[in-house]
């Protein structure tokens, strides 16, 4: 059970969306975490070494938000089964889908995409069944 | 001395999206799945995330893409280029809606949680990055002229 959290939400929005504008108009990125983070395969050929510095800061990023008395859920309660299909999924989704949460719902429809558009409100419409099915037809592994 | 400074903005906004991802709980799977159990005891917390987001994204970006040339420490604009609505866009974000949903798991949240040190978001990663590389056998499917 979690709550509706107002001012954190909003707060953590601001954020996500100053760390998008800074990358666009910085250094020209797209802040999309799931093209960044398969780019990093070509790192050698293609030189792009702000692919592995944008990465480094998200694992480090913990430490920061600790300072200031944010943390990281102390536990997962997803199963196994759920880890594996569901990274599995998120893998080949983001990559034929081009963009995740971040890249779509965000940068892309922040640029008004019709594309970003459309694909998260896909991605939203099936994760809402998919969650609405392992609730009603699989009770026994109700997630949340 | 431009790349020193484009590789620190880069880090710092890493470190940022982390910090926000944090804050807004997303790297909590408990919120996800109560934001998308819309039938049940709905937490529309992400919907004030995104937007939120959006309400600082879209005017900032309107106003800066008509008053910058290029970026302020690169030479040009990385944006995508397609436009195209086709069946590898609704396919793939919807099969990524499927995992996110049963997961409760994205990306961003996946490289954040590993500090956590918790066997399950390396096994996440892992199976993310073995996904990553079955799409390009998914995407010689989809793309087949008489599917």
């Amino acid at each position: 059970m979690t709550e509706l959290a107002l001012f954190d939400s909003i707060l953590g929005g601001l954020i996500l969306s100053s760390s998008a504008l800074l990358l666009l108009f910085g250094i020209g990125k797209v802040c999309g975490i799931s093209g960044i983070f398969y780019g990093l395969k070509n790192l050698h050929s293609s030189g792009e070494y702000w692919r592995i510095m944008f990465i480094l800061g998200l694992i480090i990023s913990p430490f920061f938000a600790a300072l200031f008395g944010f943390s990281l859920p102390s536990s997962i309660d997803v199963s196994w089964p759920a880890i594996i299909v569901g990274g599995l999924l998120v893998g080949i989704g983001s990559r034929v889908g081009s963009g995740c949460t971040s890249g779509h719902g965000i940068c892309g429809i922040g640029r008004l995409s019709a594309r970003s558009i459309i694909a998260t409100i896909t991605f939203m419409s099936t994760a809402m069944i998919t969650v609405f099915i392992v609730n009603n037809v699989f009770p026994s592994t109700k997630l949340g | 001395m431009t790349l020193f400074i484009a590789l620190s903005i880069a880090l710092f906004c890493g470190i940022l999206f982390g910090f926000g991802l944090i804050v807004a709980q997303m790297v909590n799977p408990n919120k996800i799945f109560n934001f998308l159990n819309i039938t049940g005891d709905w937490d529309p917390s992400l919907a004030f995330v995104m937007g939120s987001a959006l309400l600082l994204f879209i005017p900032v970006y309107k106003l800066l893409k008509k008053k910058l040339r290029q970026p302020l420490f690169a030479r040009v604009f990385n944006l995508p280029i397609a436009t195209l609505i086709d069946r590898r866009l609704i396919i793939g974000a919807g099969l990524f809606g499927i995992g996110w949903g049963i997961s409760g798991i994205c990306p961003g949240p996946a490289l954040v949680n590993i500090a956590s040190g918790e066997p399950k978001i390396i096994a996440f990663i892992f199976a993310m990055v073995l996904g990553m590389y079955i799409s390009n056998y998914v995407n010689i499917v989809i793309s087949q002229p008489n599917n």
